[in-house]
């Protein structure tokens, strides 16, 4: 078997002491210290983001999984029928939903279900985007609201009300309940 | 009992009473919470990050635009914030340990490093006459004719509050804590001794408040730029004082359990060191010890290599300015003493930041290694020194 033998570097006193290594090391230290002190003299700060007044809303890419949300078609229709698919996938069983009927009289009376009541626990919610994927009618969707906060823990129970204003208006998504043309 | 009561120097037990209370309370606790406030923004700055800069003094609750900042940093008030936080925890004492040593400790730690503040001369003297005092006061608690001894008489017991911290607390990273600590502390306690010999040869004096004043007067022992310390003999001794300051201020290191000579509290082998099984106020008494001997030392140092309280260039700043810099033996003016004061905390303030400074940028030392230091380097190169300043000292006397 080909041996190598490594030639170890050949050190000077200065190095063999570490005395040189350490004046380097305090170089460096100092160097980094004013560069800092200085960015943050002018309380501009190139690295950290300084959080409640610069926020990274701006920066936050397509996929960002935040708060999920309920959300209404273009013409207005809730886009969940109530069939609890999310309801049972969800792994903290953060979703709560009561389904009920529509009435006869709506014109979308053929959609037969809606949730009366759909409620999201947002102190449970892991935030992991599995409602979304399981969703059979695109009802429900990650929102890029992060800040979810509340002073109790009933205010941080999202009810259905809460859920549309912030899903809002959806265009764009499959509508197959629509009247053929 | 009336004659014990005379014998009692009542204006010397007020004037040390009032010294105690300042220096102690005043000057060094305070010190210490914002060194640590120090530590941290040192530290974030060197590794670029920001450091804890929301909590200020609160002027725009009454009205103002801005909280107060230095240089534009805020976060003030972060100290007094540690301070409540730590007050405000759940004081948690394990089942398995000795109450006794485990309650006896964490004061063990912080008793030793405040007494030896008691030889400290921070400032020259403090002439009151316009408040109608008499004799100008010494700005020392106890004027000690030993002063390093006491100093190192005292601060080797702070050994025991880290030894008993770890036996008390029946588990095993405070146990290798405590006994790397007793091990570390005794090593570097003789290179620090023997190191400070030959400034001692030098000032021919033990008292530190006199070494303070001969600097004043002729250069300090690392700058002997005035008085006599322009003359060849203080120019030679640079020598053997240069190697001694080096030896004392990494024994200062390895004394004080500061990187890189931490391994009594290294994070990464023993979560905590001896101080793990300690919560709220007792691990609060560790780190106002470990910090209160971080500045004691420093003022050692300052006052044996930097002069003491003495303003660099005082007599030559004397005769150019007319005002009157340097000290006269009750002859110095109010504002020089009160300059004095200053001068001596903003050389332990320039200290403490050089600690912090070598903190974030040396790695730790391995155990041997700093073992070997001690006893195979430092030892030798101390005692060596010490003849060396001997030898120099008879062929070129000093005035």
């Amino acid at each position: 078997m080909p041996t190598i033998v490594v030639q170890r570097p050949k050190l000077a006193w200065h190095e063999k002491i570490f005395l040189s290594g350490f004046l380097n090391g305090m170089r460096i230290t100092l160097g980094h210290a004013i560069r800092t002190f200085k960015t943050l003299r002018g309380s501009k700060t190139v690295v950290t983001m300084q959080y409640p007044e610069q926020k990274w809303d701006e920066s936050l890419p397509e996929h960002y999984r935040g708060a999920p949300t309920l959300v209404t078609d273009e013409h207005g229709r809730e886009r969940c029928v109530s069939c609890q698919l999310c309801e049972f996938i969800c792994p903290p069983k953060a979703i709560k939903i009561i389904p009920g009927e529509i009435p006869s009289d709506d014109p979308w009376a053929k959609v037969e279900k809606r949730p009366r009541e759909f409620e999201i626990d947002m102190i449970r919610c892991i935030y992991c985007g599995m409602c979304e994927e399981v969703c059979p009618e695109q009802a429900i969707f990650l929102r890029k609201d992060y800040a979810i906060t509340g002073t109790s823990r009933a205010e941080m129970v999202h009810d259905k009300e809460k859920l549309y204003e912030i899903g809002g208006v959806r265009t764009g998504l499959v509508n197959k309940w629509n009247d053929l043309k | 009992m009336q004659s014990i009561l005379a014998s009692f120097d009542l204006p010397l037990l007020i004037a040390s009473l009032i010294k105690i209370v300042f220096l102690v309370f005043l000057v060094i606790l305070p010190m210490v919470a914002y060194s640590v406030y120090a530590e941290r923004r040192v530290s974030a700055i060197i590794q670029d990050r920001v450091g804890p800069n929301r909590t200020g003094i609160p002027l725009t609750l009454l009205g103002f635009k801005k909280d107060i900042q230095i240089f534009g940093i805020g976060g003030l008030l972060q100290p007094m914030a540690d301070g409540l936080k730590f007050i405000l925890k759940e004081d948690f004492t394990p089942r398995s340990v000795n109450t006794f040593y485990y309650w006896l400790a964490p004061c063990l730690t912080m008793v030793p490093a405040l007494m030896t503040a008691a030889v400290m001369p921070f400032g020259s003297e403090l002439d009151l006459s316009w408040a109608g005092l008499g004799a100008p006061f010494k700005m020392v608690i106890a004027d000690l004719n030993v002063g390093p001894l006491y100093m190192f008489a005292i601060s080797s017991l702070g050994v025991y509050g880290i030894v008993l911290a770890g036996w008390a607390s029946n588990s095993k990273y405070p146990f290798l804590g405590g006994v790397r600590a007793s091990a570390q502390m005794i090593s570097y306690e003789i290179s620090l001794g023997l190191s400070i010999i030959p400034a001692i040869m030098i000032f021919g004096e033990l008292n530190l408040g006199k070494m303070s004043a001969y600097q004043d007067a002729n250069g300090w022992l690392l700058l002997p730029l005035w008085g006599d310390g322009l003359s060849w003999s203080r120019l030679v001794l640079l020598v053997p004082i240069v190697i001694s300051f080096v030896v004392f201020s990494i024994s200062l290191f390895a004394e004080t359990n500061r990187t890189p000579f931490d391994l009594p509290e290294c994070e990464t082998e023993l979560v905590a060191g001896y101080h793990t099984e300690y919560s709220s106020m007792k691990f609060a008494l560790f780190f106002l010890g470990e910090y209160a001997a971080m500045i004691i030392g420093s003022g050692l140092a300052v006052t044996l290599f930097f002069g003491g309280w003495s303003i660099p260039f005082g007599p030559w700043l004397s005769e150019w300015t007319g005002l009157q810099f340097h000290y006269e033996a009750g002859n110095t003016p109010f504002y020089t003493g009160l300059l004095h004061i200053g001068t001596f905390f903003a050389k332990i303030v320039g200290c403490i930041i050089f600690f912090v400074w070598v903190r974030w940028t040396l790695p730790r030392f391995r155990f041997d290694q700093l073992m070997k230091l001690g006893w195979l380097v430092f030892f030798e190169v101390a005692l060596l020194n010490v003849f060396l300043t001997a030898l120099l000292l008879w062929l070129v006397p000093l005035k």
